[in-house]
């Protein structure tokens, strides 16, 4: 029964970002940074954990869990070893994500040829 | 010409491109966007779900971890064969908010300037959008980071 949360509270959020491609024109750089920044600001707050409890996917797959987890590292490892961990938190919460995008990205772009430009 | 004629000039222009943009009809695309996005976290929630059935014992952060790694996966090959550009013109927002549209927005330009080569192309290419998403997540981090150093 989870799904229906999942579906409709993802569903919600990437509404959201297409309600800002329509009344601001925004580009696709500006949402992610937007939708990065918002998770952030939910991870530091402390509201994050509460909604992915039941929304699950539904706000963990936009790209607002991403900020998120980039905060909850931080404060992990703040907690955990000081000053040095604010600096190597996020990107060590995150770097799976990063380094799976890099890697994929680049093998890909080796197979396949733009469709867009012939 | 004085600055007043080109004033006027660039004014007269910007009406021409406002009057030339593609207008997005907005009910439908918000429709598409909510469900292409609810879709894709509906996939995201059955990988997950997978990964938890086939290791039990593994950390929910981890496993949402490997979640997001095999939709950046999925993700990136689509846009490889050319099948995410469609979703994206169809879906709009459905399609750049979730962490594939992340993933889509690092293959995309490294595939579209290939022709630059490995170094110039596609490796420089590569975080133009990325780029900044980083940079502002990992600068909002670190000063969270530091907030919670002293609270």
């Amino acid at each position: 029964m989870y799904y229906l949360w999942v579906f409709l509270i993802g569903g919600f959020i990437c509404m959201l970002g297409q309600v800002l491609i329509i009344y601001t024109n925004i580009t696709s750089a500006r949402i992610l940074v937007t939708f990065v920044l918002i998770g952030v600001a939910l991870q530091a707050f402390e509201i994050f954990d509460p909604i992915s409890q039941f929304a699950r996917a539904g706000i963990n797959v936009p790209i607002i869990g991403f900020g998120a987890s980039l905060a909850k590292g931080a404060i992990g490892a703040v907690r955990a070893k000081g000053l040095l961990g604010a600096f190597t938190g996020g990107l060590e919460a995150t770097a799976g994500g990063i380094a799976a995008a890099v890697l994929f990205a680049f093998i890909f772009a080796l197979i396949f040829h733009s469709k867009t430009k012939k | 010409m004085d600055k007043k004629e080109i004033q006027k000039r660039n004014e007269a222009y910007n009406r021409y491109v406002k009057a030339r943009l593609p207008k997005t009809k907005a009910w439908p695309s918000l429709f598409n966007s909510f469900w292409v996005g609810g879709v894709i976290c509906c996939i995201g929630q059955g990988i997950n779900d997978l990964i938890l059935l086939w290791f039990p014992s593994i950390a929910e952060q981890s496993a949402w971890a490997l979640t997001l790694i095999t939709l950046i996966l999925i993700a990136s090959f689509l846009t490889g064969i050319g099948v995410y550009d469609k979703i994206g013109k169809f879906a709009g927002g459905g399609s750049i908010v979730p962490i594939t549209g992340f993933s889509n927005s690092i293959t995309s330009p490294a595939l579209e300037f290939k022709h630059e080569g490995v170094i110039y192309g596609i490796c420089v290419k590569m975080f133009t959008i990325a780029g900044p998403v980083i940079v502002s997540g990992v600068v909002a981090s670190v000063v969270v980071g530091i907030i919670y150093l002293f609270i």
